[in-house]
């Protein structure tokens, strides 16, 4: 598929414009044939290129599978502040400031602290990860990620003996993620994992993808990679990591409890209760493939959960 | 307000080329490949809307002429009810063959697993016989009032697709909800008519 032309500033639809679209509906048939034509001219935004970042390590968990293109990545998100059509966050993503930022780090740590982001770049080394990532509504995608391993910079948190889960917050701002300004969910977003799941070595925090800084619709400045679980595990525009001894809340959780779990693992044998998880559509290819249990990374991560019944833990 | 032939048609072609400008625009962006990074998802949505859209809009042609007292609504009415079907019917077509692959086993357990393709298959087989009978012959044949009694059934269909749509959404319901108000107008609208011309 070719890429798309790069559409100076000055053509872009101004976003109050791109908003106001909604208010064709409301008009009824007639005004929809219109608003039709007018949202095709303005969803494909141009891509910001963002910051250049070298990896020390190349490293690809998906096998022979074919990355996605940067296209594909950065123009079919699901990351409701920034809109909640799959081409929105594209759209809306220049809201987002990802620079300067800070993440608070606190709970059962040794010593409760900020991070500036640039700081922790410089901390770890990055590294790229090809992962597989699968969404709950069943579709996927193949992304070569750069990051770090959660599990290092957790380590170097010194949580004291009453860490059991880790819990993420992204950042509050409705002027930034305009999306939070009508209540979808409940905002800000959270996430959380138990403290196992964030020290395995496949769980990542990212800041970039195909070799440059993360992009406002993929999670910039840093977000959450957890290839065997949703996509929705993986928490976007991080500002604050808390170490806690309960299971936290989490987003989706929280607004649909019987359809989106804690764990929400991988798993093509139980199903989300509006459709099958059996099948994926790999974004780019038109059939479904099979989904694989833990998204193919049984082998790695399956032993974190022997015991535990996945179809009531889903 | 008489309408004489030539204004008529008019706005029949008009309408005609309205009502096919969504698929239009389909077909065109799909041969472009600008429709997004999965087209299949975004023409399935797209033909759901229109199919919703034009429903509706054939429910509007006569509380349109109770309002304004124009009649050329009303004679739009059979055309955009057939479109709604014909876009059912690609809706319908596009989720078997291209997103299932006509895996009829999947399919047949999505019909009857998940409410909401069970009761959006359901709309779709209520519109079938809606959509044979339309024609001048088949009101002839059936006599009006029984046609017209059989051609209510498309109530339940719009508000089988509307709730289709509305089971369908993750989180947002904002478009949803605005198909289930201006049906609830359209309603009301209706019922209104009704009670006034029972009095008069």
């Amino acid at each position: 598929m070719a890429r798309p032309p790069r559409i100076p500033e000055s053509e872009i639809t101004p976003e109050r414009l791109y908003l106001g679209r909604r208010d064709f509906l409301a008009l009824g048939a007639g005004g929809a044939v219109g608003a039709a034509a007018l949202t095709s001219a303005i969803a494909r935004a141009a891509t910001p290129a963002g910051t250049p970042l070298s990896a020390v390590k190349k490293q690809n968990f998906a096998g022979d599978e074919k990355p996605n293109t940067l296209d594909e990545i950065t123009h079919y998100n699901n990351f409701y502040e920034l809109g909640t059509d799959k081409e929105d966050p594209a759209v809306h993503a220049g809201s987002l400031k990802p620079r300067p930022w800070q993440i608070a780090v606190e709970g059962e740590i040794k010593k409760p602290r900020i991070f500036d982001i640039d700081e922790l770049m410089k901390l770890f080394p990055l590294e790229e990860r090809i992962y597989r990532m699968r969404c709950v509504e069943a579709w996927s995608m193949v992304i070569p990620w750069l990051g770090f391993p959660l599990g290092d910079f957790l380590r170097r948190l010194e949580p004291t003996s009453k860490a059991k889960y880790v819990a993420f917050t992204t950042l509050f701002d409705p002027a930034q993620l305009p999306g939070q300004q009508r209540a979808v969910l409940q905002w800000p977003y959270v996430e959380g994992l138990r403290i196992d799941e964030a020290t395995h070595p496949l769980a990542m925090l990212a800041v970039g993808l195909y070799g440059q800084t993360l992009l406002g619709q993929n999670g910039a400045p840093i977000r959450l990679v957890a290839p065997w679980k949703y996509g929705f595990k993986g928490i976007k525009s991080i500002v604050k990591i808390r170490l806690v001894a309960d299971q936290p809340p989490t987003s989706w959780n929280l607004s649909a409890p019987h359809e989106y779990g804690f764990y929400a693992n991988v798993n093509p044998a139980v199903d989300h209760p509006r459709w099958s998880q059996a099948k994926e559509r790999r974004i780019g290819e038109f059939g479904r493939r099979k989904t694989l249990p833990f998204n193919g990374y049984a082998d790695q991560v399956a032993s974190l959960y022997s015991g535990l019944d996945l179809a009531k833990n889903f | 307000m008489a309408l004489d032939k030539n204004k008529l048609r008019l706005i029949k072609s008009v309408a005609f080329a309205a009502l096919l400008m969504p698929i239009a625009r389909i077909a065109f962006q799909l041969w472009r490949h600008t429709l997004g990074a999965d087209p299949v998802a975004i023409t399935l949505n797209r033909l759901g809307f229109w199919t919703l859209t034009f429903l509706l809009s054939s429910l509007a042609c006569t509380p349109m002429k109770s309002l304004t007292g124009w009649t050329w609504p009303l004679r739009l009415r059979r055309m955009i009810g057939l479109f709604a079907f014909f876009y059912a019917a690609l809706h319908l077509t596009t989720y078997a063959v291209v997103d299932q692959q006509l895996d009829w086993h999947d399919i047949f357990a999505d019909i009857v697993k998940r409410k909401f393709i069970t009761i959006g298959f359901a709309a779709f087989l209520l519109l079938v016989p809606l959509a044979v009978t339309s024609t001048d012959g088949w009101v002839r044949r059936l006599g009006f009032k029984r046609w017209k009694r059989i051609h209510r059934l498309v109530y339940v269909a719009a508000v089988l697709g509307v709730l289709h749509f509305i089971w369908r959404v993750k989180a947002d319901l904002l478009e949803p909800v605005v198909f289930a108000g201006v049906l609830l107008v359209l309603f009301l609208m209706r019922i209104l008519d009704a009670l006034q011309s029972k009095k008069g």
